[in-house]
Formats: structure tokens, sequence, C-alpha cells
């Protein structure tokens, strides 16, 4: 338990993912089976229990301290599982300190009273930081800032292999994944993967160069369509095993019971899963609505009802198509939608083109309808085959130009990392008709990249020498119609937020240029991208 | 109880003893001051006459120049002084170098103001020595519960652990420019790091006292650029306020470490952006405090400063007769 209390411990306080993926190898490396399995799967969310309730701790916390006390370090520390770690008193010796398979172990077969027996005989041998983390673990949630896929990454590293080999594999594999380390370490042979409906690790694309690309691309190679606004998904009927996975892996099935059984085909199909009424796609910001839950319910359901928009099939039935061209794959999946598709599942159109002009003109100026929502154009060769990972010419993303706004520098944050000493977290504001008839700046985002080293170095002396309040790490800079910093910030979409006092919320915004020369009260006004909101749909 | 209320007591300016007219650790410039130990809040400059160990008459001097006062009085631990007939003895209170106890005694009663003290070893100061008294006035920084400082060699072998991990990035470690950079110094040192350690040159000065003193800090070189990835694998030692600066992204990728007992929190390690917290504290955590009153055994408990009111409870619940004083300009955010 010290060695995961340990990893964590500083996994929580570490920013830098290169750093992350360091602390998850090498805890990999050091620490034997069937631990690491667990920690893998506590990291990967493959294991989480729900034995110990916050208010059975607490009652076993009072019963050993004085309440008021308790309560006062409550109210200090904030979070009740690292309040309990603080101030459990210890009884070294009182029980074995537990490793962290122990644990496991002994909750598979715990009831909830003798759950709590034992988690509280754990308190008593572990040290702060074995509390802490065995608090986390058994109360279910680490929430230590390592997602899924950056764990697979670090698995990938330990074993030296690539990382769709391992997502390959990974659904057919289970904790502690003694069979895993097994092969990575070369003892064993690589575990069997061909578990019915398992994830197939997903083809991506390169984004386009304008300028260099085209002139060595011939327009007669290439198959265009619409980039649709959604997520990307992989969905996988086979041998009555109906699962929906995101692009690295994760099985959301649980969360689109409405998607899932639209699955009547048997294969694997590649796609866009967007909210879909009537054939037509809703904005982003719906798909939101159903994105990162662990169930959906009727009126959930009913409200945001949800669909994929196919443009690939990886298995027809028993067939793997991965190997055949994408002209090929592309008339099985229009066979199969003929077929099977519905409200929930229909294709994605072809954009016929002749020339590069001709696509560029198109993209600029998209037809009315979704492809106006669109994130911009997907290039594929006729030729390619579905192969895992980014390979450079078969399949290129030709994004839309981004919109373009001036704003002024409202608020700047202390980055982290390498940028902790530096202010590089920026809130930016446009301008508004107050009640009364005045205009005064309203935030509508944060940027925190799209600028230079240097870039950098000259907006941090900005924001100290200009810096008005202070709260914490954050300080508010001078910005009035007299004076003020333009920052022009690229974005993607604007959709309608009740979180942000202007009631909008950028996607994806970077600074695009730093506008030393512009006078403050020149940057844009919130009508502009009311305006804007209007064109893209809200 | 008449005759403990005049030996001391709170004022504005902070702990007065009006038969022997002298201030402890004033925080604005009186007549005569008694200073427990070197730290800004309680040491400040413009008193008349001063009384306070050798090892911090030399620190005020180094940090306020040799006029800090207009006259100084050395008391060496152990040895009593008499104003107006009361009996003034410094003793160890282990915090940092020429730290004290200040202990009253007047007409049979007996008061110890504890100064910031702590119970755990420290090579770069001498051991707190407990005095038996009527009155303790102590401080209570880490008052809470929630304050248990693990033994400090760990949190070293932490940050050392860190530096055979990222081997090609650098680790600066924030700690207190008086006391807690020294100790944290010894402590690589007692652990075996014999390599140059590179420090800030705001503690160029103060590690010169410690070293006057008979610290011995081993190999140091100032933390100054000569090129791109420099100090890679290199342990630097900074004042906290450093941390944030331009100043530490100087070197190469570096580690955010920050010893002190307020890292025990991890809010307030992610506050300050720290990577790693090493908890590591001149002061007593909530068991020190705890043990040194019942060791003490005082008949009444009086806290200056810190968390007052968790300390006061729990004399209460021990049947010890506790007054929080409430004492105001003792900062405890930088330990």
């Amino acid at each position: 338990m010290r060695a995961f209390a340990r990893l964590l411990d500083r996994l929580s306080l570490t920013a830098s993912r290169n750093a992350k993926l360091t602390l998850v190898r090498d805890y990999l490396t050091q620490t034997g089976d069937p631990d690491r399995g667990w920690a893998l799967a506590a990291l990967t969310g493959a294991l989480s229990f729900s034995a110990a309730k916050p208010a059975g701790l607490r009652k076993a916390v009072e019963a050993r301290m004085d309440p008021v006390l308790f309560a006062w370090s409550h109210d200090y520390v904030g979070d009740l599982a690292e309040t309990i770690a603080l101030v459990w008193p210890s009884r070294p010796g009182a029980n074995y300190e537990p490793d962290l398979s122990t644990v496991v172990d002994a909750l598979a077969v715990a009831s909830r009273a003798e759950a709590q027996v034992l988690v509280e005989g754990w308190l008593d041998a572990l040290d702060a930081d074995g509390r802490w983390a065995m608090l986390k673990l058994v109360t279910g949630g680490l929430r230590v800032g390592v997602s899924a896929r950056l764990a697979k990454q670090a698995v990938a590293d330990f074993g030296d292999v690539a990382v769709a080999e391992l997502e390959e594999i990974w659904h057919a594999l289970t904790p502690p994944y003694l069979n895993l380390f097994a092969w990575l370490e070369g003892s064993a042979p690589r575990p069997d993967a061909a578990a019915a409906a398992r994830f197939r690790p997903v083809m991506l694309a390169q984004a386009i160069n304008d300028a260099v690309d085209f002139v060595k691309l011939d327009p007669a190679d290439y198959a265009a369509e619409w980039k649709w606004d959604g997520i990307r998904v992989q969905a996988a009927h086979e041998a009555g095993v109906r699962r929906l996975y995101t692009r690295t892996g994760d099985d959301i099935s649980h969360a689109f019971p409405d998607v899932v059984e639209a699955l009547r085909f048997e294969g694997v199909i590649d796609g866009e899963l967007m909210v879909m009424r009537g054939g037509q796609a809703a904005p982003f910001g719906e798909l939101q609505q159903r994105l990162n839950r662990k169930t959906a319910d009727a009126k959930l359901l009913a409200a945001f009802p949800a669909g994929i928009r196919a443009y690939d099939i990886l298995a027809d039935g028993e067939n793997d198509l991965r190997a055949l061209p994408f002209r090929q794959r592309r008339a099985r999946l229009e066979a199969v939608l003929t077929r099977y598709g519905s409200e929930r599942l229909d294709l994605s159109p072809l954009e016929p083109f002749e020339t590069w002009a001709a696509l560029a003109a198109r993209r600029a100026a998209p037809p009315p309808g979704d492809p106006a929502r669109a994130e911009g154009l997907m290039l594929k060769r006729w030729d390619s085959a579905y192969l895992a990972g980014r390979p450079k010419g078969p399949w290129f993303k030709w994004k839309r130009d981004p919109r373009l706004v001036d704003t002024v520098l409202m608020y700047a944050q202390r980055g982290h990392g390498k940028r902790s000493g530096l202010y590089s977290d920026y809130t930016f504001g446009v301008w508004r008709d107050e009640p009364d008839g005045r205009r005064a700046l309203t935030p509508v985002g944060k940027a925190y990249f799209g600028f230079t080293d240097e870039e950098l170095k000259r907006l941090d002396a900005f924001v100290r020498e200009n810096t008005v309040e202070r709260f914490g790490p954050v300080r508010s800079v001078r910005a009035d119609a007299d004076f003020g910093l333009v920052l022009e910030i690229a974005f993607e979409g604007l959709q309608r937020s009740t979180r942000h006092k202007s009631g909008l919320a950028m996607r994806f915004p970077r600074i695009h240029r730093i506008r030393w020369d512009k006078p403050s009260r020149d940057a844009d006004h919130l009508a502009n991208l009311e305006a804007m909101l209007e064109i893209m749909g809200s | 109880m008449n005759s403990r209320e005049t030996l001391l007591c709170p004022r504005p300016a902070g702990l007065y003893c009006a038969v022997g007219d002298f201030y402890i650790d004033p925080v604005r410039p009186v007549d005569r001051a008694v200073i427990t130990h070197g730290h800004a809040d309680h040491a400040r400059a413009g008193h008349g006459a001063v009384l306070a160990t050798p090892e911090t008459l030399a620190i005020m001097a180094v940090r306020y120049g040799a006029q800090f006062a207009q006259t100084t009085e050395t008391a060496a631990y152990g040895v009593a002084t008499s104003r107006n007939g009361v009996e003034i003895t410094l003793v160890p209170a282990g915090h940092v170098l020429g730290s004290a106890q200040v202990v009253v005694r007047h007409k049979g009663v007996t008061f110890v103001v504890s100064g910031d003290y702590k119970r755990r070893s420290d090579p770069t100061c001498a051991p707190f020595e407990p005095v038996p008294c009527d009155v303790f006035i102590t401080e209570a920084t880490f008052g809470l519960p929630v304050f248990r400082h693990p033994p400090a060699r760990d949190e070293i072998g932490k940050l050392l652990d860190s530096v055979a991990q990222f081997s090609a990035r650098s680790h600066v470690v924030g700690a207190y420019a008086l006391g807690k950079a020294q100790r944290v110094i010894s402590l690589l040192r007692e652990a075996g790091w014999d390599r140059p350690i590179a420090v800030h040159g705001a503690l160029e000065r103060l590690n010169e006292v410690y070293g006057a003193f008979g610290v011995e800090l081993g190999a140091l070189r100032p933390a100054t650029i000569a090129g791109k990835g420099d100090f890679a694998g290199d342990i630097i030692v900074a004042p906290p306020s450093a941390l944030t600066t331009a100043w530490a992204r100087r070197f190469a990728d570096p580690v955010d470490a920050f010893a002190s007992g307020w890292m025990r929190i991890r809010a307030r390690s992610r506050q300050r952006g720290v990577e790693l917290p090493l908890i590591i504290s001149d002061h007593a955590d909530w068991d020190e405090l705890t043990a040194t009153i019942t060791e003490l055994n005082p008949g009444e408990v009086w806290i200056t400063h810190g968390r007052e009111e968790a300390l006061a409870r729990w004399c209460g619940l021990q049947g010890i007769r506790a007054r929080a004083l409430a004492l105001v300009g003792y900062e405890d955010e930088e330990d």
C-alpha cells in the first residue's frame, strides 16, 4: 500500500504528462504482481468499491476523538477522506499493514458491516498517506488526474509495445492482468484478443498543411466528407454482444442504450456520435448533456436522443475488412446501412469534388444544414487500408479556418509545471452594454496557449505591471476603454452556456495574435459573438 | 492568580512583564525586549535594549545591520539575568539556531514562554528543554489534530527518490531562509547526499552565520545559471517566495518542492503549485504540543498564536486551565 500511496500522492500533484507516465511506468516496474495489476485497474477505473460510506467513517472517527476537534479539522481541510486520514489515531502494531491486493481481496467478499470493520483495522495500521490512498480506493474515486488512456500509455511504455497493440487486447483482459504483465515481461505469449465485440484501435487523420500538401496530392485519389462535430465512436455487435467505445477504447455502452439498441447489423462500424433528431445533427453542446454519465434515464434519452453518423466499417459479420481499401469498405458500409440504417444510425455522405480549389470553396461556404456546423472536411485515400494510429498520408483532416474575435485581457492566473512562475492562463472579455447604457467588459473565455515563450515573458511582465487586484493565484489587470491589452482569440465553436456570465462558451479558444497596437476600446462587442452563434446554431 | 496576571500580560505590542518592564518578542519598537529567535515576525529592528542568545543577536545583525538596537545583551542558554528582581533565563526551544524559551521567575512563580518550538531532533540547533512551570505560554501554529508531521528523514527520502527518478530534472526546494533551509541541507547530508547543493543568494549570509556557530552544511554553491540544462539532477534550495518567480524557471525542467508543515494539507500544496511537498516543520505538531503540555503539567496554559481555540479545547478536555491570548503580528504562513 505504501508504494501505491506514494504513486497516488505524486500523481495528484503532478501536472506534466511525461512526469505522470514516468511515475506510473516506474511503479509498474518496481511493484510485483498482483499489486501492480490492481493499481492499474484502479487507475483505469476498472476497479471501484463503495464498501465504505462517509457516514460510517465519520462515526468511526468520532468514536476515537473529540467530535468538536474533528469538526474543526474537517472545516479546515475540506476533504473528508483526507481529514480522516490525517486525524486517525495510529495504532502501530495493532494490525498488519495491508498491501493493495489484501484490501481488494478482502473487500470482494465482505458484507457492508464486515467492510466497515476491515477498513477501521487498516486505518489503524497504515500511516497518513496510506490511509488517504486506501480511503480514496474504497470510497470509489481516485481523482488523481490520470486518464485510462494515460495509464495504458504508461503500460505500453513499460512493455515497450505500441499503445494500439495494447488497446486491441485490452477488452480481453481482467484485473489484476497477470497474463498482460507476463507477456510484457516476455515470459508468456500475447493474451488472446478474440473476444466478441472487442475494441479495434482506430485510424486517425493527420492535419493537412494547406501550403505544402495539396500540391503533392491528386484529388482523384481522395474521397471527401464533412468532419462532424460530435465524438468519434466505434460500435460493435458480434455474437450477441453489443458495445459502444470511444476512440481510446473506453466502453460507453451503458450511457447510450438508445444507440446500442440501434445496432441491428453484425459487425463493427466507425462513426460520429451526435445528438440527432429526424436525421439532423444537433450542436455539440447537446451531446455534452449525455457524456461523462454512467447511465441515462428515459427523460434524458427523450430530450437528447443520440445516434451515429457512420463513415467506415471494420468488420462485416465475421469478416475483418480492415485490410480492404477504403473504396471497398465504403461500398460495404453503404450496403449495410441501406439495410440497417435508421434514425439512430445514418450514413455520412461523401462530398464529390473535382479540384482542390472547388473543395476549398465548399469548405469556406458549406451548404446549410449539418455541413454548416461541421468542423471542416476529412480527406481519405480511396486505396487506404484501415490502419491503427495516425499514419501519414492516407487520411487528412482539413479543419475550417477558426473564428477570430478581438478581446481584452481581464484576468491572469499562474500556470503549472514549467510555467508555474508565470502568469500564463488568461481570461479575456468583450464589450457589452450595461443596463445603465455604459459599456463594460464581460469575460467570454480563457486561453493558455497560442503564444511563444518570448511572448509569454512579455505577457507575464504586462500582467505584473498592470495588476489591479490579486486573488490567490489570480490577478486582475487593468482593462477599460482607455487602457488594456487586446488579444485576438481563435476558436472553433460557440455554445450557449448558463455557467458563464456572458451566456456563451467557446470551444478550443487560443491566442491567435497579441495586438499590442490595438486600443482596447476597439475590441469586439458581445453582439458580434451573438451573431456568430446564430450562424453556428445553438 | 493576581501575581500571575501582573508578572506577564498580553499587550498590543506583545507579552509584557510589568515588574521587570520588558516585552517578549514585541511586534513594535519598545524600550526593552527579550527576543526568542531570529524570525522576522519575532525579532524586529528598532528596540532600545535587546536581550537574546548570541546566535539570535548574530542573526538579527545579519538581517537588520549591526545597529538593529541601541544596546544588546547576550544571554547564554541556562544563565539567569535579573530585571527589577525578575529572573530571566533563556533555554533551548529546538526551533532554529539560537531559539530560546524565556523562563521568567518572580517570587516563586515561574512562567515559561515557549516562543516557537519543536521536540524533534534537529542537527542545526540545541534540543528543546522542558522546564517545569506554573504557567506555560505556548505557540499553536499547528494546533489542529490534522497536523502530525511525519519523520523528517522520510521526507528527505522522498526528495532523494524523486531526484533519482527524475534525474534529467532539477529539484528546487523552497525552504524558509532562516532555519528550514539549513535544516534541509543538514538532513540531506545526514542522508548521504554529498554533492554540492546550490543555494539562492538570499540564503548565503544566514548559511555563514550557521557555519560560524559550528553547523556544518557541506559544499554549497551559488545557484547561478551558466547555460541551458544547468542543474539537471541537482538540488537547489531557495526561499519559498523565489519558487513562484521567473528565477526558478531557469533551471532544467524544475520539480517544485516545498519544505513546510503546511504541506500536510493537499489543498495547500495545490494552491502553491507544489509538485513535491516535503512535510518538514520547525514547529511542534499537534502531538508534540499536547505531549509537551502533558509532560510539563503546568497550572495554566496560555496560547499565543496559531490555532488557539483547538488547543484550548484540548486542554479543557484534559482538565487543564487554558487561555487563548490571540496575539497578533506573528505570521505562521511561511513555516
